[in-house]
This record gives C-alpha cells, sequence and structure tokens, in this order.
C-alpha cells in the first residue's frame, strides 16, 4: 500500500513513543483506504401499491442497503455505481470500525488513489434485492402476515434488483451515473443498467460477466439449490422460526460455488496434493487434504453470514438473466444503448469466460457505440476480478480520466 | 523512424473520407485512429494485442479490443466498416492471406502499408555483407524479429494479382534525411514503405480463388 507516505515524521514519533501501533496501524490504513464506513438504509415502494417485479407480482416496502464513499459534488455529475456478485454485500470499501479484521469486498479498488478515486467520485456500493445483507429479502418481514417471507417472497430477477437501485440513485438526487461497475452478477446489473436506464449512465464497466448465463453455469447454480432444498433442516424454506436450519446444504453449495470460482491451476498452486495437518493418509472419510479443508471452511464461515433462501433467489435470477430477452437478438438488444463500455475479462475464467465478454462487446460494436474490451492476463479464476487488482486498476483508472477530462 | 511512421500514417488518412467507420489492426498507442477521430470525425475502432499500447488507446479515449488478428475478426459482419487499415503489421503476421481476406470481407476497403524488402538498401546489404539486412525499418535480428514474413512492393503486387485483390491507389515514400518524400520511380527498389488502397474485384466466378486460398492458410 502506498498509503503510509502521506504519514509525516512527527505523527510517526508521536505513535512510536505512546507505543500505539493500533492507531499508527489505523492511522495508514485510513490514508489509503475509505476510512471509518456506515452502511445506510433507504426504504421506499410502501404497500399497497410497491414495486411492480419482471413477474408481474408487486413488492413492498422496499429497503436496500448502501455505503457511500468520498464527496457528491455539486451538480452531483461524479458519482459512480458499484455492484456487487452474489454472495456480496454493500459493505464495498473501508471499515466499520477500527476493531474490523477486513475492509470491504473491493477495497484494494476504491478508495483516495486507487481505480475508483474516492478524492475525485462520489461511489455508492448498492445491496441488492432478494439478498439477506440489509435489503429486503426472504428473510425480512412479511408485512402481511408480520413473519419472514421465506418462500412467499417473490422470484426477483436482476432486472428488479437494477429497479430498485434506480430508487436509490433518484432519492440520492443524481440524475446521471458518471459510471458503473461490477464483477460477475455485478457486472449483469451494470449491463441491465444500460439498457433500463440508458439516459442516466454516461459509461460503464461491467467485468467478468457475460450477457446470458451459460448452461454450464445454470447447472452448477441448480447442484448448490438442489443441495439446500434436499437438506432436511430447509423445511420448504421454514426454518426462521426453527432451531434446525440448513447448514449442511447451504454449505455444499458453497463449496460448489468455490470451485467454479477458482482455476486448475490458482487449485494445484494453493494447494496440489497436500495434506492438512498430517504426513499419511487418514483411510477413512477425514479431512485428508488441504484442498478439501478450504472447502468446508469456506462452506462453514458462509453459512454464519448468508441465508439459505437467499442463495436460492439470487442463484435463480442470475439463471434467469439474458440481456437479449425481449429482443430479436444480442446486437439488437444494445441498439439504445448510450454509455461508453469498457469491458473487462480474465483469461483463467471458466464460469465467466472471456468469449462471453467478448459477445458483449462485439455486440456493442455492431451498433458502432463505444467500447472497448480488455483482457487481463490472471490465474485466479473467476475470482480475480477481486485479486487481480494491479492491471485492473491501470486500466479502469485511464479509462475514466479521459472520461473526466471529455466532460 | 517516427518522422516516416507519422508520415506514413499522414498518407493513410488522406485515404479516408470524413465521418467513416474505420477499423485500424494493430492500432497500437491509437495515435492514427486519434488524428482520423480528430481531423475527420471518423468513428474509430483499434485491435490491439499487447495490454501496454491498449491502455495508451483508453488514455486518448480510443475504443479498443484486445484481441489476435491472426485469429481473423469472424465476429464482425460483412462490410461493416468503410476503412479497415493495417500499417507495417503485414510482414509480422503468421498469415497474412487470412488476415488480408477478412479485411476485404469486413470492410469496403482496406489499407495496407507495407516495409519494402526490395529497397536497394537492404538489396546490397544481403548482397554485400551476406547477413539478414538490419535498417531502421527493420531493426531486429534475424532471431528475434517479429517481421516473419517480409516481402517487397513487387510481392504485393503478385499477392493481389494471384488473389484477384484490386489497387485503386498505391503510394511510396523514402525517407531522405528523416523526411518522408513521394517515391514514384522504381519503387521496388528506391522506398522505404509502400501503402495500398485496396477492394475486392468484382467478379461472378468470386468462389475460385479461394481454392487456391486454401493451401495458403494451412498451419504448418
Amino acid at each position: 500500500m502506498t498509503g503510509g507516505k502521506g504519514i509525516s515524521p512527527c505523527l510517526l514519533k508521536k505513535f512510536i513513543l505512546k507505543n500505539d501501533f493500533n492507531q499508527l496501524k489505523f492511522h495508514i490504513m485510513r490514508k489509503s483506504s475509505a476510512g471509518l464506513v456506515k452502511t445506510q438504509y433507504y426504504t421506499f415502494a410502501a404497500p399497497p401499491n410497491g414495486m411492480r417485479l419482471e413477474s408481474g407480482k408487486r413488492l413492498g416496502p422496499i429497503t436496500l442497503a448502501y455505503e457511500t464513499y468520498g464527496e457528491l459534488n455539486t451538480d452531483r455529475s461524479n458519482a459512480i455505481l458499484i455492484l456487487h456478485a452474489l454472495s456480496g454485500d454493500a459493505h464495498a470499501a473501508g471499515r466499520h470500525s477500527s476493531h474490523d479484521r477486513k475492509p470491504g469486498w473491493w477495497d484494494t479498488m476504491i478508495g483516495p488513489g486507487k481505480a475508483f478515486d474516492t478524492r475525485k467520485f462520489f461511489v455508492i456500493c448498492s445491496n441488492v434485492i432478494g439478498g439477506c445483507m440489509g435489503s429486503t429479502g426472504p428473510e425480512s418481514i412479511d408485512p402481511r402476515t408480520k413473519k419472514p417471507y421465506a418462500l412467499r417472497f417473490p422470484v426477483i430477477t436482476i432486472s428488479d434488483m437494477v429497479q430498485a437501485q434506480k430508487h436509490l440513485i433518484d432519492h440520492l438526487g443524481i440524475k446521471k451515473l458518471f459510471s458503473l461497475s461490477g464483477g460477475s452478477m455485478g457486472g449483469m446489473q451494470v449491463l441491465q443498467w444500460t439498457l433500463s436506464y440508458p439516459d442516466m449512465v454516461r459509461s460503464a464497466i461491467p467485468i467478468a460477466t457475460a450477457p446470458y448465463l451459460s448452461a454450464q453455469a445454470i447447472a452448477f447454480d441448480e447442484v448448490g439449490r438442489q443441495a439446500i432444498i434436499s437438506d432436511p433442516n430447509w423445511q420448504q424454506g421454514q426454518y426462521y422460526h426453527s432451531a434446525r436450519k440448513p447448514a449442511k446444504g447451504l454449505a455444499v453449495a458453497r463449496m460448489i460455488g468455490h470451485i467454479t470460482y477458482l482455476s486448475e491451476e490458482s487449485m494445484h498452486k494453493k494447494f496440489g496434493r497436500r495434506l492438512q495437518n498430517k504426513e499419511k493418509f487418514s483411510y477413512r472419510f477425514l479431512t485428508d487434504f488441504q484442498v478439501e479443508s478450504y472447502l468446508h471452511y469456506q462452506g462453514d464461515s458462509f453459512v454464519k453470514r448468508f441465508d439459505p433462501n437467499s442463495y436460492l433467489y439470487i442463484t435463480k435470477a442470475m439463471d434467469y438473466f439474458d440481456i437479449s430477452r425481449g429482443y430479436r437478438s444480442l446486437d439488437h438488444a444494445f441498439r439504445n444503448a448510450k454509455a461508453k463500455y469498457l469491458a473487462i475479462s480474465f483469461t483463467s475464467d471458466w464460469l465467466f469466460p472471456s468469449s462471453a465478454s467478448r459477445e458483449i462487446v462485439n455486440a456493442l460494436q455492431n451498433n458502432y457505440k463505444d467500447v472497448s474490451y480488455v483482457e487481463i492476463r490472471s490465474s485466479y479464476g473467476h475470482d480475480s476480478f477481486l485479486l487481480e487488482s494491479a492491471v485492473q486498476t491501470n486500466v479502469i483508472k485511464k479509462f475514466l480520466d479521459h472520461l473526466l477530462r471529455e466532460i | 523512424m517516427l518522422q516516416i511512421i507519422r508520415q506514413d500514417l499522414n498518407i493513410i488518412a488522406r485515404f479516408i473520407e470524413p465521418g467513416t467507420k474505420v477499423l485500424d489492426l494493430g492500432c497500437g498507442d491509437g495515435l492514427l485512429l486519434d488524428m482520423l477521430k480528430r481531423t475527420k470525425n471518423v468513428i474509430p475502432y483499434g485491435i490491439e494485442i499487447s495490454e501496454d499500447r491498449i491502455i495508451k488507446c483508453l488514455e486518448k479515449g480510443i475504443p479498443v479490443f484486445h484481441g489476435d488478428m491472426d485469429k481473423g475478426l469472424e465476429d464482425y459482419h460483412d462490410k461493416s466498416f468503410d476503412y479497415v487499415i493495417l500499417s507495417q503489421t503485414l510482414q509480422a503476421i503468421k498469415k497474412p492471406f487470412l488476415v488480408i481476406n477478412e479485411m476485404l470481407r469486413v470492410g469496403k476497403k482496406c489499407i495496407v502499408s507495407i516495409p519494402n524488402f526490395g529497397y536497394f538498401g537492404i538489396r546490397f546489404n544481403l548482397l554485400f555483407k551476406g547477413k539478414m539486412p538490419r535498417t531502421r525499418y527493420l531493426p531486429y535480428n534475424w532471431y528475434d524479429t517479429p517481421d516473419i514474413h517480409n516481402l517487397t512492393i513487387r510481392d504485393f503486387y503478385e499477392f493481389c494479382r494471384k488473389f484477384r485483390i484490386r489497387i485503386v491507389k498505391k503510394i511510396f515514400l523514402k525517407n531522405i534525411n528523416g523526411k518522408a518524400v513521394s517515391m514514384p520511380v522504381w519503387p521496388n527498389l528506391f522506398s522505404n514503405v509502400g501503402i495500398f488502397l485496396n477492394t475486392r474485384h468484382q467478379e461472378k466466378k468470386g468462389k475460385r480463388y479461394f481454392k487456391g486460398a486454401e493451401h495458403e492458410t494451412d498451419d504448418r
């Protein structure tokens, strides 16, 4: 991190004299990061009208969790909306308290001097409906029954998520977003935004995403869902007031997910065939290999923070996503797009492969839209968009800087 | 070098009508497209393989596609561009025929500029020194050169004749004291660079030359 440079020798001496390394660490962190942040909530679409969903059903009231970093300028023209992936949340950057071990999920990209530079931009990260991270989802209380929705929650789509976020952006008084960005499912929302509200978007950066989910990806999602549904503790989704929760099912779903987020190469490098805390095979069905231990850990820690029903709803929304639905072709879908696009993909990503990004780019080019495409070399698989920050930062910075000069 | 390349770009720019759609293969840092965008108000697109040069294009705001033109332009529709440009790159392509064929499919016209291997300096080099020539335009050693398909202006004529490609316009440049001047006399001997504006010959038995072509594109 470059943030340490900003600290004065005098201040450094003070911290060292007081032997206050925690304070020092925090100070360095604050220089390069979005600092201390707080999740905010916006509630709208009060019943009985609510918000009309793509399925025709109505949902309301709706709460969206969001965070903001940086300052909105006077003409409200410097806002960038960040959209998260399947298991993400509104907490994209900074820390909630100085004791937080980990910063937000995209802290490497959002902050002073970073790709989404909070000295220049007002960065908003919005959660999605259907989730369980503070926004309205199956875990929320249904105002009609005063109980959690569970499976009474309507099935939502990516365009419903985007429609809800549009309410938030209106609420913040922003007429036009300077840019939009997100990876994976976040990238799907980016594409949907540019087609649902073309006049509200100046530029868009879809990362590691696809114009529609492939059969292979739908298949993995379905295995994950079946793992949850076939867990006897799932109880038709009515487990909120029960002592038994479908934790095993969700953990298995997450384990499958994690395999698809990595690449063969990155798994080989990270784990190989190494054994976990042992020299010999156990010759029993215990955890022998490191890779097994890793997946168990990922599964178990996910259970603590994620609602199994939300997993069903959000994966379904991704499966349904096809940006060309309702149009004659993919080319036709992008005919009315107005944003400048920068699409990014990663060489080792097989869940959202480069070919999928190229389909988006070619469709835009066939409409003579302003679109650039970069394929970043990386071995981390689909997770690259969270990990490969150096090149990504450079590419995004140059793209945004040119747009800033154009104003 | 830079001087003559800029001159090269200026001449390419002269071939191009304002307000057209232009695809530049191997667009580098986007110099030509940036110039065309500003002076001729064209809709520019570049294809480039190097990450560093792509970033330079993004700096200029030139739409650029990260790709390898040796893999063809199959994702582009027929005649979707007014001009497709290949500047000083033909000699470094693995499958020159495939690329030119694709250029003529995707573009209504195409512009190709080539460094002339028939230039007398190069001939002398080989004749008297007996070594692979290294010049300002072809500055590499035989073992590290990206130029794997060096050609002369006469070679290009033959190529066009064989594959029924029409040369609409041509200009030859010679470098004199760092300045590029037009060299219409014996260009294959005296010019460093040839620039050609090509189209496909309109003919009914259009499929015929593809038979020979399949040979040319074989991977060996």
